[in-house]
């Protein structure tokens, strides 16, 4: 598989106050397309600044960033932020969906910033909410709905833009064992049947065996034989 | 750019839907606004009607002579003598061969104030038996008019409504003379109607104001004669220290002088009201800007721009505001449009009664108005929303 993503010479840092907090210095790394990596590794390590750097919704002090070949590390904020709409979805720890807005509406977001027709539009929204088996969800709000059912809206959310890229920050950090279980089978599915690349930061071993492979981060460094691996 | 349209379009629903739930902070910014444009519109609308009222009382084709420098009637001096040259002057209209002139002297007596009791001026005027043809739209209904060489007085109907004291029917006192009142005029929207009006010579006499005239009216031939009546006048060294007007010139000389207050309490009043709206307008969209931190933050992630982010709340905080001025225009139009109201006319220290008005420009400025507030509160909020980073962990 050729690389969806790399990683060359990253440097991050971020200054609170007068101290300045190095939480990169020169990281490299490359993502085949298709892959499903689980991110494991101490509170701090970096996780979720790598996929904020990952997803364009950050930028390194130094070194490049490549996506299917084409620089992002140097957009700027509203071009990344147009990148971000067409080639990324998210998932996060406590869904982020709009509390006022319909299970539909939530997933229909992302394709606010296309130019789609509102037919077409719709189809997509039903598509998704098909993806993960909540069809008949989709005139509910998010607190009619449970957490799992709620986690399940926001990967709709997440594919409906049919982006290459999938991050998810702890994406079962807020559900039991068995929802869980369900939530990270559904994101198996994406990666092995709509060749989704995916990765997902997370606490739990269980969770991380869902992926192909687990990459340990630690202090801002890839543990190098699993990274070489 | 139809995506940045649905962008702002999508934002600016999800703004609007929370609303409720910051109902009293958005419930009072309404409220701010509309108390301010209220105001506003209370003082406008007053010097609105004070001037229509004043600068509809005067026609192109009559001529005030007056003493020149004095603003007011009351300061004016005219002899008989000076009314009688200035009868004999070019461009006047004649009837039955005699020009149409009125010598006036104007008196003040004291009235009530209906609403709340208490004394006020009250404009008595001499006038001659040509002084009614030399006003138009006077009608009288109710009574007769005055008749010449008696101590009869009509009252305009303005000043009846508001004052008290004369009553069709009633027999007055006044400086140690009894008067009665025969008969009641209208004259709709002029200062006129706040008037009392009785015999010339009478009042000069029972008012021990011989042969003294305050003002001369005369009617002319048309409007274009009033530069050649004036040019001769001017020549005339026994008219020296005179000044000729328009009838419109004069009223509207005393309008822009008694309107100006208001206006400057209007914008005065108005302002430092804003002033107040404008804090609370920006308080409210920062606690909305707040609230929807980590909506703004997942949207920006999702990949909402930062303008769409700035115009959904710029839009909220003029919707809210509109909101207020709307209100505040109802407000005012329930309380006080059209509302017949007095107040002194400053030149001659008398009551004028005339109605508040709220024209479509004053209209128009106060929506104007609110939704200044409404940007300018909205401004700062938006422009924190916009720099709302689409981080990870802010949006969690
Ligand atoms: N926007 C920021 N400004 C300043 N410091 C930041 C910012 N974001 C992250 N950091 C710091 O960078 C370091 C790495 O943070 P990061 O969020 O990537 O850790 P993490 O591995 O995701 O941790 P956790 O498991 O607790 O989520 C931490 O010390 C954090 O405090
Ligand atoms: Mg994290």
């Amino acid at each position: 598989m050729p690389d969806l993503i790399r990683l060359a010479d990253i440097d991050k840092s971020y200054t609170r106050g007068k101290e300045r907090i190095a939480i990169f210095d020169r990281l490299n790394m490359h993502i085949p397309a298709g892959d499903f990596i689980a991110v494991m590794g101490p509170s701090g390590s970096g996780k979720t600044t790598l996929l904020n750097l990952l997803g364009g919704a950050d930028r390194p002090d130094k070194g490049t960033i490549e996506f299917d070949g084409k620089r992002i590390d140097n957009l700027k904020e509203n071009e990344l932020a147009r990148w971000r709409a067409a080639n990324v979805g998210f998932i996060f720890q406590f869904y982020n969906l709009m509390p006022i807005l319909t299970a539909a509406q939530n997933v229909e977001l992302p394709l606010m910033l296309t130019n789609l027709p509102a037919a077409k539009r719709r189809d997509n929204v039903a598509t998704a909410l098909k993806v993960v088996g909540l069809e008949e969800r989709a005139k509910h709000r998010p607190r009619e709905l449970s957490g799992g059912q709620q986690q399940r809206v926001a990967i709709a959310r997440a594919i409906v833009a049919d982006p290459k890229l999938l991050l998810c920050d702890e994406p079962t950090g807020d559900l039991d064992r068995a929802t869980a279980d369900e939530i990270l089978g559904t994101l198996q599915l994406l990666n092995r049947q709509l060749g989704k690349t995916i990765i997902m930061v997370t606490h739990d071993a269980a969770a991380a065996k869902f992926a192909k492979r687990t990459l340990h981060l630690d202090k801002g460094k890839f543990d190098e034989r699993e990274l070489a691996a | 750019m139809t995506s940045l349209l649905n962008q702002i379009a999508t934002i600016t629903a999800l703004n609007l839907r929370t609303i409720p739930q910051r109902g009293w902070m958005s419930i009072a910014t309404v409220m701010a606004v509309a108390l301010a444009t209220l105001v506003l519109l209370f003082f406008l609308a007053l010097s609105n009607g004070l001037s229509k009222t004043v600068e509809g009382s005067g026609a192109d084709d009559i001529a005030i002579v007056l003493r020149e420098g004095s603003n007011a009637e009351l300061n004016s001096v005219v002899s008989k003598d000076q009314l009688n040259i200035l009868a004999t002057g070019p461009g006047l209209r004649r009837r039955d061969g005699a020009p149409v002139v009125s010598g006036e002297l104007l008196v003040i007596v004291d009235g009530i104030k209906r609403s709340t009791g208490t004394a006020a001026n009250m404009p008595f005027r001499g006038i001659s038996a040509d002084g009614i043809s030399l006003r138009k739209g006077v009608t009288i209904t109710e009574g007769r008019m005055f008749a010449p060489g008696t101590n009869e007085i009509v009252v305009g109907a303005g000043l009846l409504r508001e004052f008290a004291g004369f009553e069709f029917g009633k027999s007055i006192r006044l400086r140690g003379s009894e008067w009665t009142v025969v008969g009641v005029f209208e004259a709709p929207g002029t200062v006129f109607e706040s008037e009392l009006w009785a015999d010339i010579a009478v009042t000069q006499s029972l008012f021990d104001r011989p042969n003294i005239f305050q003002t001369m009216r005369f009617a002319l031939n048309s409007a274009a004669d009033l530069a050649t009546f004036r040019e001769w006048a001017k020549a005339d060294a026994r008219l020296k220290g005179l000044e000729v007007l328009s009838e419109r010139e004069f009223y509207a000389k005393q309008a822009s002088q008694s309107s100006g207050i208001f206006m400057i309490a209007a914008w005065g009043l108005g302002l430092t009201m804003a002033v107040g709206a404008l804090a609370g307008a920006m308080n409210a969209m920062y606690s909305s800007v707040a609230a929807r931190a980590s909506e703004i933050a997942t949207l920006r992630i999702i990949g909402f721009s930062g303008v769409a982010a700035f115009v959904g709340t710029l839009i909220e905080a003029l919707i809210l505001s509109a909101l207020g001025g709307l209100v505040g225009l109802i407000l005012a139009f329930v309380f006080f449009h059209g509302r017949t109201t007095s107040t002194l006319a400053n030149s001659s220290f008398t009551q004028l009664v005339f109605k508040f008005d709220l024209s479509p420009s004053l209209v128009a400025s106060a929506i104007v108005f609110a939704l200044v507030i409404g940007f300018l509160g909205g401004l700062f909020p938006g422009v924190r929303a916009a720099r709302q980073r689409p981080l990870l962990e802010l949006a969690g």
